[in-house]
């Protein structure tokens, strides 16, 4: 059994490397140390997600809706000089967003896709009115929680991978403590059995509230440290970020599997990371910048699809096998 | 303890499909009865139970548990005081959390969800002892999802979750009727000791007339939605089988499946 294990583990060791590799070879060090940072930061993405899709088992559309919103806010704070204020106010408007969709859906019985869709189509009117209506704000020479933690950090220090490092750690820790407690047993029981949890005396309705609001405000806390990292927000970053999400979570699960919260928790953490890797080294071969969503559609629709088309494959070749013994008999 | 006045309930009201599940139902159950409950397929046995745990709310009439209103509580309210068994294994448990996680999550009935940890050292203490009362071995594998566990298993395990925080009644709706017929007979041992140990109020649906008469005190019988026969004291003590049978076809519209047998 263990052996087993050993071997299966195998080609993916083989994978990692090669990777490792490829990425040494053809990334200079600040595309790589670059990389590495927005890997971190859009880990609370694919923790967000992991949230809804995983956990709740349900697809959330608000997704691309609430990171924008996550960095509208961000930016306007900081752009008025309250950068960390802006972080903690995207958080608070994510979690809004989230439970919008979550009343929606349980309160008013609208469709999980709509009720997503239906959020994020209004949250593009209230974003841009965040931003007062510009489709860019630029931080240009404004503080950022990157350049307070510079400021007060000693020089040379790799700052901007110590703050982004520190807050994907910081996450990551509470979204395990949160999971394992009574409340976030009742989530997690949501997603895999709602009979049992409604025979459980937990109210589902309230725990798919919570548990979008949880979703959606780690992706606006994403949304809005990348804000801050690039300085900039634009009222359309948010467009494809559930793909990207998505993306990044199956990446993950090939590696780690989808058994314990552990796994899953790394599988976010670590697809994410990988997904950013794999988007630099296309672009780091001519891959251009306006072609990541198409990129990123593919992964997820050729990883979705495997099994169906292992499927196919394998009904096809054994109809072949038998028509060919009979002929044979 | 639980009564029922008047109570009814359509489904697919107003099309071709219309069918009255419970007609001006009524029952009243004594506190510490444990009541098992015959009748034909579509009698309304099933519905009776998701009408008493709130899955379905009635057209009309009124639930008393305890003295209590309970016909406007949502399923998860009256959960606090109802436990309940589906007949499916599945509905049950939650497959991708471990037995612990599972027992945790049924020992927080009726308490508020909070920040504090889902399971305490303490805890895990109980769940072992009660787990090895079952005889299943499954005190050795706290940790394993419940989805890799037999039928049998998961439904001894749903049981000590419906029961791990005393229920003030427990419905159980042919809980045993997906099992093999050794672990069913298995879990109905278990049931019957758990609800004597704790005298949990009770009311079981099957479709074994042997086992009706065998558990309990008192014993039901419905037909298209109605009250047939209350079966108890000195008059259940000299039923059998085929006396029940005979009764049943003499007063009923229509005859008693094969099925209920076995
Ligand atoms: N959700 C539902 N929607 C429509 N009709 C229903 C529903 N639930 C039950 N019925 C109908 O109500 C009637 C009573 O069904 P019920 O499930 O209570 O019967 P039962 O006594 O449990 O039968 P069985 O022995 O087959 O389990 C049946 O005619 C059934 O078709
Ligand atoms: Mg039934």
């Amino acid at each position: 059994m263990n052996s087993k294990k050993i071997v299966s583990l195998i080609p993916k060791v083989i994978l990692i490397v090669l990777l490792l590799i490829i990425i040494n070879i053809q990334l200079s060090t600040t595309q790589i140390t670059g990389t590495l940072e927005q890997g971190f930061i859009y880990s609370l993405l694919a923790l967000g997600i992991f949230i809804s899709l995983r956990i709740l088992d349900i697809p959330d559309l608000t997704v691309d809706g609430s990171f924008t919103l996550g960095v509208a806010v961000s930016v306007m704070f900081a752009y008025n000089g309250h950068p960390f204020l802006g972080i903690l106010l995207s958080v608070v408007a994510g979690a809004l967003a989230g439970m919008v969709t979550g009343i929606l859906q349980t309160k008013l019985n609208v469709q999980p896709i709509l009720a997503g869709i239906i959020t994020l189509t209004g949250l593009y009117s209230v974003n841009l009115h965040i931003m007062d209506g510009n489709p860019n704000v630029s931080l240009w020479k404004k503080e950022t929680i990157f350049s307070f933690f510079e400021e007060i950090l000693p020089e040379n220090a790799p700052v901007k991978i110590i703050v982004t490092g520190g807050i994907t750690l910081i996450v990551i820790i509470v979204v395990y403590w949160f999971l394992n407690t009574q409340l976030g047993m009742a989530l997690r029981a949501t997603g895999d059995n709602e009979y049992m949890v409604r025979a459980s005396s937990i109210n589902s309705d309230r725990m798919k509230i919570i548990g979008f609001a949880i979703a959606n405000a780690l992706v606006a806390m994403c949304g809005g440290v990348i804000a801050q990292y690039n300085s900039a927000g634009d009222a359309n970053g948010g467009t494809g970020m559930l793909v990207a999400g998505c993306a990044s979570i199956i990446i993950g699960e090939v590696f780690f599997g989808k058994h314990t919260i552990v796994s899953c928790i790394l599988s976010s953490v670590v697809g994410a990371t990988a997904y950013r890797y794999v988007l630099s080294l296309a672009m780091s071969i001519g891959m251009k910048a306006i072609d990541f969503k198409l990129f990123s559609a593919l992964i997820v629709a050729v990883a979705i699809s495997i099994p169906t088309v292992k499927r196919f494959v394998v009904k096809t070749y054994n109809r072949m096998r038998d028509k060919g013994g009979k002929v044979n008999a | 303890m639980l009564k029922l006045y008047d109570v009814n309930i359509t489904f697919n009201k107003n099309t071709v499909n219309e069918r009255k599940a419970l007609s001006d139902f009524n029952l009243n159950i004594e506190k510490g009865d444990f009541v098992t409950v015959i009748g034909s397929n579509g009698a309304g046995k099933s519905t009776l139970m998701n009408v008493v745990c709130g899955t379905y709310g009635v057209d009309s009439g009124h639930i008393y548990l305890d003295d209590r209103d309970i016909t406007r509580l949502k399923e998860y309210q009256r959960a606090k005081i109802i436990g309940r068994l589906f007949q499916d294994p599945l509905k049950g448990t939650a497959p991708n959390m471990t037995i612990e996680e599972n027992l945790g999550l049924a020992y927080g009935r009726g308490k508020k969800r909070t920040l504090a940890f889902g399971i305490s050292k303490k805890d895990i203490v109980l769940f072992r002892e009660k787990l090895a009362k079952l005889g299943l071995g499954l005190e050795d594998r706290m940790k394993t999802p419940v989805g890799l566990l037999s039928g049998g298993q998961r439904q001894a395990l749903t049981l000590m979750m419906a029961t791990i925080v005393t229920p003030k009644l427990l419905l159980l709706d042919e809980h045993t009727a997906a099992l093999d017929p050794k672990t069913a007979g298995k879990v109905m041992e278990i049931t019957d000791r758990i609800v004597k140990e704790n005298n949990i109020t009770t009311l079981m649906i099957t479709h074994n007339i042997q086992n009706a008469l065998d558990y309990g005190n008192r014993t039901i019988v419905l037909s298209q939605g109605r009250l047939l026969m209350d079966i108890k004291g000195d008059d259940r003590k000299n039923m059998t089988t085929e006396k029940l049978m005979k009764l049943y076809s003499s007063s009923a519209n229509d005859v008693m499946t094969d099925k209920m047998l076995l």
